[in-house]
């Protein structure tokens, strides 16, 4: 099938897919960074995280409203304060959850998976309730249009550059946050020996509801980034959700370099394969090449090497 | 013979029916008759024809929850995937049924007459490879149980015998829960799609879609479900179930006593995935159609619910909580489509938090209590020994005195 292209489309072809991998990848990487700090780090399984996702979607809806009735001046920069509201809604609401239901399943892992299957339903009909079930896009900015013509036939869209170049921020300050920060150093150091960690006089309760916060919170970002490429609807957040644990535990559940990784790696697969067979064989395709993988494999791409 | 830990973890593994000479203790007994009198007596002489059908889907759904009590209630394997096993079962005997409901002179307005109309739709000539064989019943039928046995097989195999299990192993079967909807609503030429395998009419000649022919495989149905009660009651009681709770608890200890820890995981993963493909068999012959909706993530893990409801260490309590779930569902859902989603939701959370050993164990800790009380017996779980106090507030007296 090769044969019918030649050379130069070829090349196009492939850097057109290559980069609307690139957004994949993107909005992959976005949602991973919040469920590796959650499940890498903590062992907690958030099935809800889609859901925490798409409020920060909504988040962003109800703000580009907001901005276009009544700062329509500030509307080409209302993005960036959707992206920190829907940061602070998806946070609290996470801390939330972690004090009323995590908190309390830390030694039952799979229970925790149950509960917060539960919450996700209940989440998704809260927003079918007050933002029906129809999917609302949002109205973007200007400069967001439009495209970047490299050669005279590849073009890269504005709102992707603009995605990608928001996922290379968040995950430097994630990387920052984990590595470079005393609350970074403070949960490792629970993840590590939770008994040590509280000896030594770090309240871990504290770090476990912020470690949950932060994640949802970027899940948060996250949606708030997805509705720069595609429209949101109640269910949106399920549609990714077992790709996006397949990416953390293909990476290797405690390393972000892993979850960075393995997110490439599929969305690249995916997104290539999508041009050439359809979109539901290349998903089906990536999805199982990665489940034989894990089952050769089970430790991940990068695992980190510990006693247990 | 190994110090495996007392299996005194749930209430359905009280140390008194520990005794292997017999299949049922007296209160399992009672259970079972209970169970048994309801969906082969009471079901079928108080409801009209309409509402048993829908009782013996109900009853398919059982057959899944009683897979997940063997597997995750006694083994501690969760599996998000048991509706692929359920699907994979109801399709082989559907496309026994497709291929017998589309001879040639059934479908001669087609362009390629004797096969499948959906086939047809999309452009296929001819009968692919895989439907083949399933012109034969007998085929059909071995295939309903060995297809996914041998799914689970490779699963488990691939899973457990490199030691991955819990929150891993449910996320990977959660996978191939999406994988397999994916691939079957995008093959649309080769299974139908997202509609699925419909319209089936006869077994063999039998007209499936009559009163008559409902009413009889109900009875198939709860005759069959009955036979998987007796099974998993078996595996219970044998020593295999001993090795399964231990394995719950202390899978090292177990693994250290000399026993292979991934074999009776593939075991009881392969038996739970038999028991859900006889339950998809089942819904495909009295509901008439098969369909992905049945396969993905969704349905896979309500139901767990299911089992998690009745008790998951509970094997009656699986046939109660899948009838309970599902009535509240269908009553629901018709009346408060809204409402019904809350209401799952909260039950998931509500089962987790405040009720782990679902309506199972409500009963042991409630009704039981005040059932002998007022029969006037002593208190069962006294003579049982003080082993299974800790769940069972009937023991109370014993240690208070002794405190």
């Amino acid at each position: 099938m090769l044969g019918d292209y030649t050379p130069d489309q070829l090349l196009s072809i492939f850097a057109m897919q290559g980069f609307a991998g690139l957004i994949l990848f993107s909005v992959f990487v976005l949602m991973a960074l919040g469920l590796a700090i959650i499940f890498g780090q903590m062992g907690v399984i958030n099935m809800a995280h889609g859901e925490f996702m798409i409020l920060g979607a909504y988040t962003t809806f109800l703000t580009s409203k907001l901005f276009a009735l009544y700062l329509p001046a500030l509307f080409p920069i209302y993005f960036f304060v959707a992206m920190i509201l829907a940061f602070i809604a998806a946070g609290a609401l996470g801390m939330l959850v972690e004090w009323a239901l995590i908190r309390h399943l830390y030694r039952r892992p799979l229970d925790t998976l149950l509960a917060t299957w539960g919450l996700s339903l209940i989440l998704q009909q809260t927003y079918r309730s007050v933002f029906g079930a129809r999917e609302v896009g949002v109205e973007l900015p200007q400069w967001t249009m439009g495209a970047v013509s490299l050669t005279d036939t590849i073009e890269v869209p504005i709102n992707g550059i603009f995605v990608m170049v928001l996922t290379l921020l968040i995950t430097a300050a994630v990387g920052l946050l984990m590595y470079r920060s005393g609350w970074g150093r403070k949960v490792r150091a629970v993840v590590q020996n939770r008994t040590m960690a509280g000896a030594v006089g770090i309240d871990t309760e504290k770090v476990d509801r912020m470690t949950f916060g932060i994640g949802c919170g970027i899940a948060g970002v996250a949606g708030s980034a997805f509705t720069m490429i595609g429209s949101t609807g109640p269910t949106s957040g399920q549609l990714y959700i077992v790709d996006t644990f397949l990416v953390v535990v293909f990476g290797g559940a405690q390393s972000l370099l892993g979850t960075i990784a393995s997110a490439f790696t599929i969305s690249q697969t995916r997104s290539t394969l999508e041009f050439f067979t359809s979109g539901s064989m290349a998903q089906v395709v990536t999805l199982l090449g990665v489940v034989i993988i894990l089952m050769l494999r089970p430790q991940g791409l990068f695992a980190l090497k510990v006693r247990r | 013979m190994p110090s495996a830990p007392a299996p005194a973890t749930g209430p359905a593994a009280s140390p008194a029916a520990r005794d292997e000479s017999t299949l049922f203790d007296t209160k399992e007994w009672l259970a079972f008759a209970l169970v048994a009198a309801v969906i082969l007596v009471v079901f079928p002489l108080c409801l009209d024809a309409f509402r048993l059908n829908l009782v013996g889907k109900y009853l398919t759904y059982a057959y899944v929850a009683l897979g997940l009590v063997l597997c995750w209630g006694f083994g501690g394997i969760l599996s998000l995937g048991q509706g692929v096993f359920f699907g994979l079962g109801g399709y082989c005997i559907a496309m026994f049924l497709k291929l017998e409901a589309s001879s040639a002179a059934n479908t001669k307005i087609q362009s390629t007459p004797g096969i499948p109309d959906f086939m047809d739709w999309n452009q296929i000539t001819a009968l692919p490879w895989m439907w083949q064989p399933f012109h034969s019943l007998p085929f059909a039928l071995l295939a309903v149980v060995l297809v996914p046995v041998l799914v689970a097989f490779v699963i488990g195999a691939a899973m457990f015998k490199r030691r991955v299990g819990g929150v891993y192993f449910a996320i990977i079967t959660q996978a191939v829960a999406a994988i397999a909807t994916i691939l079957i609503v995008g093959q649309q030429g080769y299974t139908g799609g997202i509609n699925g395998i419909t319209d089936l009419r006869t077994l063999h000649g039998w007209d499936i879609r009559q009163d008559g022919a409902k009413e009889m495989l109900y009875f198939v149905n709860a005759g069959l479900l009955i036979g998987c009660i007796l099974l998993a009651q078996f595996v219970k009681r044998s020593k295999f179930g001993r090795i399964l709770v231990a394995m719950r608890g202390k899978e090292d200890r177990v693994r250290f006593s000399g026993y292979n820890v991934a074999n009776f995981k593939i075991f009881v993963f392969c038996l739970a995935a038999a028991f859900a493909a006889v339950g998809g068999a089942m819904f495909t012959l009295q509901v008439g159609f098969m369909s992905p909706s049945f396969v993905g993530i969704v349905p896979s893990i309500e139901m767990v619910i299911y089992a998690a409801v009745g008790g998951r260490t509970s094997i009656f309590g699986a046939i109660w909580g899948t009838l309970l779930v599902n009535y509240a569902k269908t009553s629901l859902s018709e009346s408060f489509p809204q409402l019904w989603l809350f209401g799952l939701g909260a039950l998931y959370i509500g089962v987790v938090m405040l009720f782990p050993d679902g309506l199972a164990g409500l009963w042991n800790s409630h009704a039981q209590p005040t059932l002998d009380r007022l029969l006037g017996r002593r208190p069962t779980p006294a003579v049982q020994g003080p082993a299974s106090g800790a769940t069972q507030p009937a023991t109370l007296p014993p240690q208070t005195a002794a405190e």
